[in-house]
């Protein structure tokens, strides 16, 4: 049997960015295990640029960017496994494993980092109906085929669901010379970044229909074509607005979930809202020992994010497996109040936050010219204007824990009007 | 060009702009509708000279995929986008390749170079 200290799931930018910061804490023993044939996760297909704004001060290409944080793990010589499955994890930290050169391993790891990302939203799991023609892909398995593969998926397409990803592929395909007829959504506003709207779908006169959905699939071995209707205030198709779209190809990009198959396994409790573990400030989850990042606990929507928040995983992995973390006490619950849809992390052992305590949270809808009020017990210790707050734009709240007078109680952040 | 709407994309506020011209004004155009002073040269810049970097793939030889990813080093103007696409789709190169590496050099006169985003090998 194989013995690390830390062992690390998933070698994408979240396994990445643990891992070193595991290992640049003093913790020598790390493995980070990837089924991948190569490092860098997803964004070695994501060669748009536009990341690492924060982290370096300058707009990298996904490639680019893992590129820096693949070499900083060779240069401190961490130990990774490529082409390699996890099959399953114990709530005891033992780990089972396949690939073709070792074969099973079992594994006994002091702490464990899960960073598996997420997969993306099917048809399946949206029940298009209709036909069940070639030429449906997931955005994302469009963007592989066409970026890394060297595939070029159609001609004439549709995008359904107007998250980065879809935009971001609407724009790739019109430069790859496709038609990008139009880019279908249901909500009454994209989930997308603006930028990516404007220099994605403007830049290309490319249309965007909100409230918008896709109603019917048509063709036998390929696609034909796709019906397309408005929808009304509760999201159902209106009578009336079908219009019929020709093209070969239909894009989705309707959402992601957060991939805990291993978390389960190893009885991790989930939140159903974020669809990943639920974490303490150390970013460790409900069984002790077991720590988890990026998009495997809550879908981030900047890589930077994924990045900080994975490093504070691997550094609190290492202080675990020293000794250096604290038991539960003195245990507090952060609450998502009027409007928030969730926060992450759910728990804050206050002794274990050393500087600052920072809280990733989305809000349930578009605000314009809001407060958004952090409330310790019914004390309000912050209040922030925002001009503008919408679901796909994740807030960061940073709470500087030394500044707060008195006992710290659960905290819950709201979204307050105007005048309220 | 008269008058032209646009959304700014300096910060995540996203406000609808206005560029109108306007010859009175020392910029040579009034910005309405931003909140703040970025947005007013975010605005000019978009009418006057708007760029952007472009990024896309080459065939790559030799290597684990077919693909190799590059990107324009600087921001290009856009009405070349898709006269430098043409250029990137000409191209050929064989593994190994380092990132950083130039693979057209002074992409249509522009002075700025397509190089690649990855290592490949």
């Amino acid at each position: 049997m194989l013995q690390y200290d830390i062992v690390v799931i998933g070698g994408g930018p979240a396994g990445l960015a643990a891992a070193i910061a595991a290992k640049k804490n003093g913790v020598d023993s790390v493995l980070l295990i990837e089924r991948d044939r190569e490092l860098g996760g997803i964004l070695q297909q994501c060669i748009h640029n536009g990341f690492g704004l924060h982290e370096f001060g300058e707009e990298l290409t996904g490639p680019e960017y893992a590129d820096r944080f693949i070499k900083e793990l060779k240069e401190l010589n961490i130990e990774y496994k490529l082409n390699t499955m996890v099959l399953d994890i114990s709530e005891n930290r033992y780990i089972s494993a396949i690939n073709t050169e070792d074969g099973f391993m079992t594994i006994k790891a002091k702490a464990i980092v899960l960073a598996m990302g997420c997969r993306e939203r099917t048809r399946g799991a949206i029940k298009i109906p209709g036909a069940r023609p070639a030429g449906i892909f997931t955005a994302g398995t469009a963007q592989r085929y066409i970026n890394m593969e060297g595939y070029m998926v159609g001609k004439k397409a549709v995008i359904l669901g107007s998250g980065d990803i879809g935009l971001i592929m609407a724009r790739r395909l019109t430069l790859e010379g496709a038609e990008v007829k139009a880019v279908v959504e249901l909500m009454p506003y994209s989930s997308g970044l603006t930028r990516n709207i404007v220099q994605c779908l403007d830049d290309f006169n490319i249309p965007l229909l909100l409230n918008h959905t896709v109603i019917d699939i048509e063709g036998k071995d390929r696609l034909k074509g796709v019906t397309i209707a408005k929808v009304d205030e509760n999201r159902k198709p209106i009578s009336g607005t079908e219009k019929y779209y020709e093209c070969d190809t239909l894009l989705l990009s309707v959402g992601l979930i957060p991939e805990n198959e291993l978390s389960r396994s190893a009885n991790v409790k989930i939140d159903p809202v974020t669809g990943g573990p639920i974490v303490n400030e150390s970013m460790e989850t409900s069984v002790k020992g077991i720590f988890a990042c990026g998009n495997v606990v809550h879908v981030h929507d900047l890589v930077d994010y994924v990045t900080a928040e994975s490093r504070r995983a691997g550094y609190n992995a290492s202080k675990f497996v020293k000794g250096e973390l604290y038991e539960e006490k003195d245990t507090i619950k952060t609450n998502p109040g009027e409007g928030i849809r969730y926060i992450v992390p759910h728990m804050v052992r206050v002794k274990n936050v050393e500087d600052s305590l920072e809280l990733f949270m989305r809000v349930k809808d578009v605000y314009t010219n809001v407060k958004m009020r952090v409330k310790s017990g019914e004390n309000i210790i912050k209040e922030m204007k925002k001009r503008h707050l919408a679901p796909g734009e994740m807030e960061k709240v940073k709470l500087n824990l030394k500044k707060i007078e008195g006992k710290l109680d659960d905290i819950t952040v709201e979204i307050v009007k105007e005048g309220a | 060009m008269e008058k032209r709407e646009m959304i700014c994309i300096v910060c995540p506020v996203g406000c609808h702009i206005e560029v109108i011209e306007d010859k009175n004004d020392p910029s040579g155009y009034i910005v309405k509708g931003n909140k703040c002073k970025r947005g007013k040269e975010y605005g000019i810049k978009e009418v006057t000279n708007p760029t952007r970097i472009v990024t896309s793939t080459v065939k790559v030889n030799n290597a684990h995929l077919c693909r190799l990813p590059v990107k324009t080093n600087n921001p290009i103007p856009k009405e070349k986008i898709s006269e430098c696409m043409k250029e990137i789709n000409k191209v050929e190169v064989n593994a190994p390749v380092e990132v950083g590496e130039v693979i057209i050099r002074n992409v249509l006169g522009t002075g700025v170079d397509v190089v690649a985003t990855r290592d490949m090998c």
